[in-house]
C-alpha cells in the first residue's frame, strides 16, 4: 500500500502530504486501540505470578491501562506475560501458547527467571524465555513489584504506539521454529544462556 | 531408641545393621537383600504395625567412599511411632532394589521419583517411569553426584530437545486413575457402569 501511495507524486507539490497524514492518522487510531486494550494471557509459573495477581487486583489495577480482560485462552490474547521461571518441561507449552495467539502479539518477560534463568542456572531451567519465544519487554526484579510490571506495560504501550501498519516489521509475521526446531541459532542460545558471576567457574561437561 | 530395633534384631539377626538415633529419630540400616521381608514384617506384625510409608528418598554423599543410601520413613499411625529404615548401595555397582509398592501403594510415585533422580531400579514396581523429568530425558539422573549442575548437553541442545517434546504427551489414559479403577471394580458394578447407570448423589434432592 505504501508503494501505491508513493507513486502518486504530483509535479511541483510536496508529495503525498495529505496521504502521509492519512497514514499517520490510521496508525494513530490502530495503535491507540491496540495499546489501550491489551488482553493479557497470564502464564504464571512461580512467585512472579503472585505479584502479577497483585498488579491485576484492585490496589494497582492494570485495568486502568486497558488490560481489563485477562484472556485465559491464547486465542483471544495479545500479550503473553510469562511470570516466573520456566522449566524445560514447560518450554513446548509456552511455545504452543505463543503459536496459538493471533497476530499482532507481544510478550512481556516478567522477573529475573523468565528473563535470564535468574538464580536457577541448572539442568532443568530455561535460561531466558527469549530462547523460546521473541520477547518485547523484560521486567527485572525478583519478583518485580507491581509498579515494575505496570512500568513494563507502559513501555509496551510506547512500543506499540511506535509501530506502523505501513511498515511491516518482520515481527508481525509468524516466526515458526527453524528446521532444527529452534528459534535462534544454537550458538546464540548458548551465548545468551551463559551464567553471570561466580557461577561461570562451575564444571560443565558438554 | 525405638523398641522396634530390638525386635528387628531378634527376628532377622544379621540382616539388621547398625542402629543410631539422630534428633530423636531411630535409624536402622538393613541388608538390601532382606528389604521386602523386613518391610512386610514391620507392616504386618501387630506389635510393629507401621502402616504408613511417609516417604521414600535417596542420598548420595559428597564423599566417594560413602555408599548411596535409600531411605524409607515409616510411621505407625496407631502407635504414633516413627522409624527410619536405610539401605546402603554401592554407587558404582548394581542399583537395584525390591519395590515396596506391593506393601504400600503410596510408594508408587515415591519410587518413581527416586528412579528419576538417582537411577535406582525397583524390581516389581508396576510402572517404573520418570516422573519429574520427561520420558525422553537422556542426560542421566540429575541428583547423582557425577551429574553436572547444568546438565550434560549444551543449552541449545537442551532447548531443542525440550521444544521437540509433545506438550500433550504427558498424560495418557493409563495414567488416569479412573481407567485403572475400572478393572478393580466388582463385576456387578462394572456391569452397572457399562449400562450407563449413574449413582445417586447424596442430598441432591
Amino acid at each position: 500500500m505504501k508503494r501505491v501511495l508513493e507513486t502518486k507524486e504530483v509535479a511541483g507539490q510536496s508529495p503525498n502530504y495529505l496521504l502521509a497524514k492519512v497514514q499517520d492518522l490510521i496508525d494513530w487510531a490502530v495503535n491507540s486501540s491496540r495499546a489501550n486494550s491489551l488482553w493479557p494471557m497470564p502464564f504464571g509459573t512461580a512467585c512472579c505470578a503472585i505479584e502479577f495477581m497483585a498488579t491485576a487486583a484492585s490496589r494497582y489495577d492494570f485495568a486502568r491501562f486497558g488490560m481489563e480482560r485477562q484472556a485465559f485462552s491464547p486465542r483471544q490474547a495479545d500479550v503473553l506475560i510469562c511470570a516466573g521461571r520456566l522449566p524445560f518441561k514447560l518450554a513446548p507449552v509456552i511455545r504452543r501458547i505463543y503459536d496459538q495467539m493471533p497476530q499482532p502479539k507481544w510478550v512481556i518477560s516478567m522477573g529475573a527467571c523468565a528473563s535470564s534463568g535468574g538464580i536457577f542456572d541448572n539442568y532443568a531451567m530455561v535460561q531466558g524465555i527469549d530462547t523460546i519465544v521473541p520477547v518485547d519487554v523484560y521486567v527485572p526484579g525478583c519478583p518485580p513489584r507491581p509498579e515494575g510490571l505496570l512500568y513494563g506495560v507502559l513501555l509496551l504501550h510506547k512500543k506499540i504506539k511506535g509501530e506502523s501498519l505501513f511498515d511491516r516489521a518482520p515481527r508481525r509475521e509468524e516466526q515458526p521454529l527453524d528446521e532444527r526446531g529452534l528459534r535462534l541459532p544454537p550458538e546464540q542460545i548458548n551465548e545468551i544462556s551463559e551464567p553471570f558471576g561466580n557461577s561461570i567457574h562451575q564444571f560443565r561437561s558438554a | 531408641m525405638n523398641s522396634s530395633v530390638e525386635a528387628l534384631r531378634a527376628t532377622f539377626g544379621s540382616a539388621i545393621g547398625r542402629a543410631i538415633e539422630s534428633c530423636g529419630d531411630t535409624i536402622v540400616y538393613i541388608d538390601p537383600a532382606k528389604l521386602p521381608e523386613v518391610m512386610r514384617w514391620l507392616r504386618d506384625t501387630p506389635e510393629q504395625h507401621y502402616d504408613y510409608l511417609v516417604d521414600v528418598t535417596a542420598v548420595e554423599y559428597r564423599d566417594r567412599e560413602r555408599p548411596l543410601e535409600v531411605v524409607y520413613n515409616l510411621r505407625s499411625l496407631a502407635r504414633r511411632t516413627d522409624l527410619r529404615i536405610k539401605v546402603e548401595l554401592d554407587p558404582q555397582g548394581d542399583l537395584t532394589l525390591d519395590s515396596v509398592v506391593p506393601l504400600w501403594r503410596g510408594a508408587d510415585w515415591l519410587e518413581r521419583e527416586v528412579y528419576d533422580m538417582f537411577g535406582i531400579t525397583f524390581r516389581g514396581h508396576p510402572d517404573l517411569r520418570r516422573i519429574l523429568m520427561w520420558d525422553t530425558y537422556a542426560e542421566g539422573y540429575p541428583l547423582r553426584k557425577d551429574f553436572p549442575l547444568r546438565g550434560r548437553f549444551s543449552r541449545a541442545e537442551q532447548v531443542r530437545q525440550a521444544l521437540a517434546a509433545n506438550p500433550e504427551a504427558h498424560y495418557s489414559m493409563e495414567e488416569l486413575s479412573i481407567a485403572q479403577a475400572y478393572d478393580e471394580l466388582p463385576p456387578d458394578m462394572q456391569e452397572r457402569l457399562r449400562r450407563g447407570e449413574r449413582a445417586k448423589i447424596p442430598y441432591s434432592e
